[in-house]
């Protein structure tokens, strides 16, 4: 289990008093089966005006390719420094990448939204392929991908 | 240091070096086939073509232009990815662009191994060997062929060793190729090279144009663009994103002016470069031509491994050295070699002088230490040569510690040089050598002598020499280190001669069949020509006797002459084996008594069983090279050796002229006696360049040189000086 103590905790301003309501929160990505190597992922959430909070996750080592996740290398600049320590290696076609984080109470039914950008090399970048509100409500609930994410689905 | 290296670096990486070649070459083909199918670039602007895609491809996102020309566009429609190969002429949609598997799973083996980053690094490392096994590959050639300029001599030495210089001289430049880009691209894909990145993001307006109108767009060739991601619908402030071969940049989908841009940096262009050279892709020819000097890597591996197994059994027993301390032996035997073949000459002296009451040191002649040699009355060296007369690896710094000497040793020297005649430095060590150690003042026991490629004979020659020198008796036993006897079958015998008290018979064997290994690794029987020697061993006696080969191992059998000696142990063994029986047997080559390739004139001499190499050499001649036989026998109705097969070969042009002497008729004439009757056409024949090549016994030898002497001195040639040039050879016995 990861702790928030992570990206959000160090760069965001809310979650300072959020922090003593946290729940964990479990990410589910599985992958649709779409003949290429192991994909890049980058989980980073923005708030309602559509502005860049803080990354939760990356999937995938090599700084180099970060690139290919344009969304997230737009809002961050490319900066590694945004995902030091919570990075994983890439996800494979076909396998499911789960993850779980201790989420401050703050950031659900605020208007933030949990991006996901996905990239495989040799094949075509796919940014923000997953976008989905950060809702109690939304718990649960399955959203289907446009090109390497079969369906994501977050659970608390 | 340079053949360890090789050695070592090749022993360890072949095996994945294998792998990562034939998944190379079999990648190869992808580009190749595409380029077969390819249809040229129209020559339209990148902004033409994005507009003409928007129209014809619903849901488009993105364009991609590969380096061979190919268009892939990128679209999303009702939920699903889509990806079509397009007409960039036409827009049309012409298939659904599908990625191999199996070329994934190929690219996956040749770079990973499957093994992710561990298997990069495993494939990067294999590939540095590869530039090691190139380059000290190269230098070893330069080395083994007696220097750089000939670097492309014609390569010797059994099948496993010619192929593998062959192979590496004709693939070596592509080799090095794909292991320096390869490991260029792995050096990027670790971050190791610099890198330009994307620019600083800058939002566009909302308002749209079409992408041909674009200042940005309308100017850019298609052959220059890389790809173009769309603005995504509905995400405000989104751009348009360019790459191109000179960079990346983003695209106001409002004003179509470039809003940022970054260049991309020589460490890019390099990395495209070694990308498109790794691959093939945008020089698919280049590509196959990698790709097929790709599939001699196995080759190598194998021919390279032979070789050190050969090495390795014939090292082992030459070095298997008995220790009598250099101040307790009263014979010091020092050894240059540079393969380990001279190691298996220097034991056999040993062995020799060890049972002859001689307590022998052997060393390296870089472990050369005068001071020690206390008992020492002779110091023999057996010396081989690397290169253009460089010292081989067991005699570095030889030549110093004698040059350094304040006092010659007390115990005289003697030199027997060790190389092949074919080489402009024949010896040359052996000479440096012997002309240091004169200079030190050091006393010579002996005059030298040369070997010339492992000439048993030659080596026997130096040994009764030295045996006579010392007063005692040297009896040399074959060379332990040689290929294992095999059982020849006598197929057909023809018999001659019973009438002139002189039994002699024509014997022809089957040749033993060789293994694939064998084959490499130049063990086994074969393959050999006329004038090499077969060594046959007879029972009871372990010391062989050499009989010259009258075939080729592409007649598909061995022959030999053979005559009865009255008492003859091995002669009378082989005039008795009856068709089905078999006889043990090596073979020796005897290169030089080769007829050779070249197309001079050739005047065969030879008498008696002397008649059967140059009966071979007629029998290969099937290019007709003008050869001219003298040939001497006792009575032409009872020892005309061969003599139906020599009015054959005269008839369908083997043979030029014919001309045979005997010494038992009303005439008695010898060959000799031949020669001076044609002298005016030996003469001329010599003159144009003629070399001439005897067989036979020592007496008619020596008939056949002095006659020559008379015929040839007025023309202002001397025997002495063609046999100095190579073309008056003798295989006497």
């Amino acid at each position: 289990m990861k702790t928030l103590l992570s990206a959000l905790a160090l760069t965001t301003a809310l979650t300072a008093p959020g922090l003593a309501f946290a729940k964990e929160v479990t990410f589910t990505t599985r992958m649709a089966n779409y003949g290429g190597d192991g994909a890049y992922l980058a989980y980073y959430v923005t708030d309602a005006s559509g502005a860049y909070v803080g990354s939760l996750w990356m999937a995938g080592a090599k700084a180099k390719y970060y690139k290919s996740l344009s969304d997230w290398y737009r809002a961050t600049g490319g900066n590694a420094a945004e995902v030091a320590g919570i990075t994983g290696a890439s996800v494979g076609a076909g396998r499911t990448l789960t993850v779980s984080f201790d989420l401050a109470d703050a950031l659900f039914d605020a208007g933030y939204q949990l991006h996901v950008d996905a990239a495989v090399e040799d094949m075509r970048d796919s940014p923000s392929e997953i976008v989905v509100p950060l809702t109690t409500g939304g718990a649960g609930q399955p959203v289907a991908g446009r090109g390497y994410i079969a369906s994501f689905a977050y659970e608390m | 240091m340079i053949r360890p290296l090789h050695r070592w670096a090749g022993l360890g990486a072949a095996l994945i070096l294998s792998v990562t070649a034939l998944s190379g070459a079999a990648l190869s083909l992808y580009p190749a086939a595409g380029a077969l199918s390819a249809v040229p670039l129209p020559d339209i602007s990148a902004g033409h073509l994005a507009a003409t895609l928007q129209d014809s491809v619903p849901g488009l996102e993105e364009i991609r232009v590969s380096a061979a020309g190919g268009i892939t566009a990128y679209a999303f429609q009702d939920g699903t990815a889509l990806r079509w190969a397009v007409d960039g002429a036409t827009g049309e949609i012409l298939a659904p662009a599908k990625r191999s598997a199996l070329q994934l799973w190929l690219t996956n083996l040749h770079r990973s191994l499957f093994l992710g980053d561990a298997g990069r690094l495993v494939v990067a490392a294999a590939s540095l060997a590869m530039l090691a096994l190139t380059l000290s590959g190269l230098a070893l050639t330069a080395r083994r062929l007696g220097g750089w300029s000939r670097l492309l001599a014609p390569a010797r030495g059994p099948l496993s060793r010619r192929l593998h210089l062959d192979l590496a001289r004709l693939g070596g430049a592509a080799l090095t190729l794909s292991a320096l880009t390869g490991i260029w691209l792995a050096a990027g894909t670790f971050g190791l090279l610099p890198e330009t990145g994307l620019p600083g993001f800058v939002p566009g307006g909302a308002a749209e144009m079409s992408p041909s109108a674009m200042a940005a767009l309308r100017d850019l060739p298609l052959a220059d663009l890389r790809q173009l991601t769309f603005p995504r619908p509905g995400s405000a402030g989104d751009v348009f994103t360019l790459r191109t071969v000179a960079g990346t940049g983003y695209v106001d989908p409002a004003s179509g002016q470039m809003l940022a841009w970054t260049a991309r940096g020589w460490a890019d262009r390099l990395g495209d470069l070694a990308m498109m050279l790794h691959t093939g892709r945008g020089a698919a020819l280049l590509g196959l031509l990698l790709g097929l000097a790709a599939l001699s890597v196995p080759v190598l591996g194998l021919t390279g491994l032979a070789q050190q197994a050969g090495r390795r059994t014939a090292g082992a027993a030459g070095r298997r050295v008995r220790a009598v301390a250099p101040e307790a032996a009263d014979t010091i035997l020092l050894v240059g070699s540079e393969g380990g073949t001279t190691w298996g000459f220097a034991e056999r002296l040993r062995a020799a002088l060890t049972r002859a009451g001689s307590r022998v040191h052997v060393g390296p002649m870089s472990g050369f230490a005068p001071e020690r040699y206390l008992r020492a009355q002779r110091i023999l060296i057996l010396a081989a040569t690397s290169g253009d007369g460089d010292a081989p690896g067991s005699a570095q710094g030889f030549l110093d510690r004698v040059a350094a000497l304040g006092v010659a040793p007390a115990a005289p020297f003697a030199v027997l040089g060790f190389g092949d005649s074919a080489f402009p430095a024949f010896c040359g060590y052996a000479d440096k050598v012997r002309a240091a150690a004169r200079a030190a003042g050091w006393a010579e026991l002996m005059t030298p002598a040369r070997v010339d490629r492992q000439s048993p004979q030659d080596f026997a020659r130096w040994v009764r020499a030295l045996a006579d020198r010392l007063g005692i008796e040297l009896d040399l036993l074959p060379a332990s280190a040689g290929p294992e006897p095999v059982r020849l079958r006598l197929v057909s015998r023809r018999d001659y001669g019973a009438e002139v008290q002189a039994p002699t018979a024509i014997l022809r064997f089957a040749l033993p069949r060789r293994s694939l290994w064998q084959r490499l690794t130049g063990g086994g029987f074969g393959p050999f020509l006329a004038g090499d020697l077969l060594a046959v061993l007879p029972e009871g006696d372990s010391r062989p006797r050499y009989y010259s080969l009258a075939s080729g191992s592409s007649d598909g059998f061995a022959e030999i002459c053979v005559r009865k000696h009255p008492g003859g142990l091995c002669s009378g063994q082989l005039m008795d084996l009856a068709p089905g029986d078999s006889v043990a047997a090596v073979l020796r080559p005897n290169p030089a008594f080769h007829a050779g390739q070249d197309e001079a004139p050739l005047i065969l001499i030879g008498a008696g069983t002397g008649i059967g190499p140059l009966a071979g050499f007629a029998r290969g001649n099937r290019a007709q090279r003008p050869l001219h036989l003298y040939f001497g026998a006792r009575a032409p109705e009872s020892d005309l050796l061969f003599g139906e097969d020599l009015v054959e070969w005269q008839k369908d042009g083997r043979l030029a002229s014919v001309a045979t002497a005997f010494s038992r008729t009303a005439d008695r004439a010898y060959v000799q006696d031949l020669l001076r009757r044609d002298a005016d056409r030996v003469a001329a024949l010599v003159s144009q360049g003629a070399r001439i090549m005897v067989c036979g016994g020592r007496e008619m030898a020596r008939g056949v040189a002095e006659a020559l002497e008379d015929i040839l001195d007025p023309a202002g040639l001397a025997v002495v000086r063609l046999k100095a040039e190579g073309r008056y050879v003798e295989d006497v016995y």
